[in-house]
């Protein structure tokens, strides 16, 4: 029941950046969802349910977030490329079946349409959910975290987030938000594109035990020093995904800089209209692709050869923690940060990188 | 000369890992009877089970198919991922009261809702066995267990949830029983049982559950044998046996 890709041409689509997370799962092999209605994910299950049957595979609209991410465990637990989708307060609730699926080494992708917090908080769209995603669940352990800030990568990161949860068997988050979402523009459907593990053989999934004896699929390990052995394994796996997952872009980086930005996703979209309109300053902008790992030596590199670093984010500073690890001076950091749903302006940024440089951009 | 023949043997579908549950636990009757069925309607090789949280969550140690682990209470929803992954295997789902009634309780619901292929397997004691005899929805009025000290009184802790008569409305589900396995016919019977859960999905029915009156001796501060008189007594009375619903 495993699906195939259907190679076809390229194609250029306008497309709403929920419809592309569809797109790519399809085209990704993803035969199996699972979803509840939130906002501002909504355009997610509605569009699915009517194409994962059209690709021959399993929409089920869920009761809950937790049956959701279960459904995921237990599809991914049989072998099957499956997905689900939901916004902050939903994979709040998610949070235990991430776990369990990172202790069972379970493969499935997991897209948070992220919005304002804590609580119900709002709709609006907000970065507020980083340490969730870089720190999920219950437990020593990690996923990937793919943070996109286009609608072109919202479909290219979910396609590679099922290769990732593939090769590694882990689970992956693409961390996304509402403006993401809403947003349309014009991208290239890659029906054929990087899916090499699409086909890669599960032996240790669950398909009933057809000439062998019965396989497990289990967190649960209850003798003495078994669970420290698995983590120990677990660590072993995560260092082999930092030395070869680590994705960055740097935009405007050359040797003359005196600030660097540093943001990710809709903050770092925004960020690169502040480097086009300041052309008084000499700005960069390194952009974290992978939140987790976390480019921390990159991130070490560039900030020796500048005199201000400065983090914008739509939180009070959560990736900022990561930035300060590994920044050695951290006075060099200056942070700017909109919350509750604000959304900073190329204006606004701007602005604030003159007053804290006496609008010499350093 | 004295021919020998063997008429009883381990199923196959047992490992060889001895049963770990205390004496006079109706666990270790209702896997045997799972593991003998499964011989029977030789479907080891197509068979995956969902094991919950609580005693059971050990049930992979003793069956020889494939078993996956579940979240506590996400058993149900578990078992309805592969089964929908893997339509030709034969998916069930092994639940106790706590994982079923209490956590479980929307994940169960709403499988039986959406008339999900899958048997499900619910063993009732009564209380939360594995972490040391707390008080359960399923406890009975007056009940002892560790968190109801004084019995389980109705006025804070409302009356045991029939679970069976709760899902009975639901038009998904094809088949529900209550059995007990206290004697030899009453095991043989809940043995029919659950070999009916198991065809109902062969042959593509839908949801059918069965739940097993089950002692725990070592929570209820009973020997085995007053355990069992304790549930044809006091048990059965709350929770009658019997077939209660059967659409083919």
């Amino acid at each position: 029941m495993l699906g195939k890709t259907i190679k076809m041409p390229q194609e250029t689509v306008f497309i709403k950046g929920n419809h592309a997370i569809v797109e790519a799962a399809i085209d990704a092999g993803c035969r199996f969802y699972a979803g509840y209605p939130i906002t501002p994910q909504n355009e997610i299950p509605e569009y699915m349910s009517k194409r994962m049957p059209e690709a021959g595979g399993t929409f089920i609209q869920a009761e809950s977030e937790l049956i959701s991410i279960n459904l995921v465990f237990g599809a991914g637990a049989a072998g099957a490329r499956a997905m689900t989708t939901s916004s902050s307060p939903g994979i709040s609730l998610m949070q235990e079946g991430i776990s369990y699926m990172a202790g069972c080494e379970v493969p499935g992708v997991i897209v948070n349409i992220q919005r304002g917090g804590p609580g119900l908080g709002n709709i609006a769209p907000s970065q507020s959910d980083y340490y969730q995603a870089v720190k999920p669940g219950h437990g020593d352990f990690h996923s990937i975290v793919l943070a996109p800030h286009n609608i072109q990568e919202m479909y290219d990161y979910t396609v590679k987030a099922f290769d990732l949860a593939d090769k590694y068997r882990i689970p992956v988050i693409v961390l996304s938000d509402g403006l993401l979402g809403q947003l349309m523009e014009n991208i290239t459907l890659k029906k054929d594109q990087e899916t090499e593990y699409l086909d890669m053989p599960k032996d240790w999934a669950l398909t009933g035990a057809k000439g062998r004896d019965g396989q497990r699929i289990l967190s649960l390990l209850m003798r003495p020093g078994a669970l420290e052995k698995h983590n120990e394994h677990l660590r072993e796996k995560h260092r082999t995904i930092c030395d070869n997952e680590i994705q960055y872009e740097c935009f405007s980086i050359d040797d003359d800089i005196d600030c660097l930005i540093v943001a990710f996703g809709t903050v770092a979209r925004i960020s690169k209209g502040v480097i086009n309109i300041a052309k008084d300053m000499r700005i960069g902008l390194f952009r974290p692709i992978t939140l987790w790992p976390f480019p921390y030596m990159k991130i070490n590199e560039l900030s020796k050869r500048v005199k201000k670093v400065f983090v914008f984010e739509m939180n009070y500073g959560q990736m900022l923690d990561d930035v300060k690890i590994a920044v050695e001076n951290s006075d060099k950091i200056e942070f700017y940060g909109r919350t509750g749903g604000g959304i900073p302006t190329q204006e606004e940024l701007y602005q604030f990188i003159k007053a804290r440089t006496k609008g010499r951009g350093y | 000369m004295v021919i020998e023949k063997i008429i009883y043997k381990k199923p196959e579908s047992l490992t060889d890992c001895n049963f770990t549950y205390c004496s006079g636990c109706g666990h270790s009757t209702v896997h045997k009877l799972i593991a003998e069925l499964v011989d029977e309607l030789g479907i080891r090789e197509k068979t995956i089970a969902v094991a919950p949280v609580g005693c059971a969550v050990f049930a992979y140690d003793f069956w020889n198919f494939d078993v996956s682990e579940a979240p506590h209470g996400r058993t149900p929803v578990v078992a309805t991922a592969i089964k929908r992954i893997h339509p030709d295997n034969v998916v069930f789902s092994y639940q106790g009261d706590g994982d079923l009634v209490s956590i479980g309780l929307a994940e169960i619901m709403h499988t039986a809702n959406r008339g999900e292929n899958i048997s499900v397997i619910f063993i009732n004691n009564t209380n939360y066995g594995m972490t040391g005899g707390q008080m359960a929805p399923t406890t009975l009025l007056n009940q002892v267990t560790t968190t109801s000290p004084m019995g389980r009184n109705s006025k804070n802790y409302g009356y045991p949830i029939k679970m069976i008569e709760l899902l009975v409305s639901l038009q998904g589900v094809k088949y529900l029983e209550r059995v007990k396995i206290t004697s030899p016919a009453s095991i043989l019977k809940a043995k029919k049982a659950i070999k009916k859960a198991f065809l109902n999905q062969i042959n593509g029915t839908g949801f059918s559950m069965v739940e097993v009156l089950s002692a725990c001796p070592e929570s209820w501060k009973k020997t085995p044998r007053e355990a069992i008189k304790w549930i044809d007594e006091e048990v059965s009375a709350y929770y009658p046996v019997g077939k209660i619903k059967d659409i083919e």
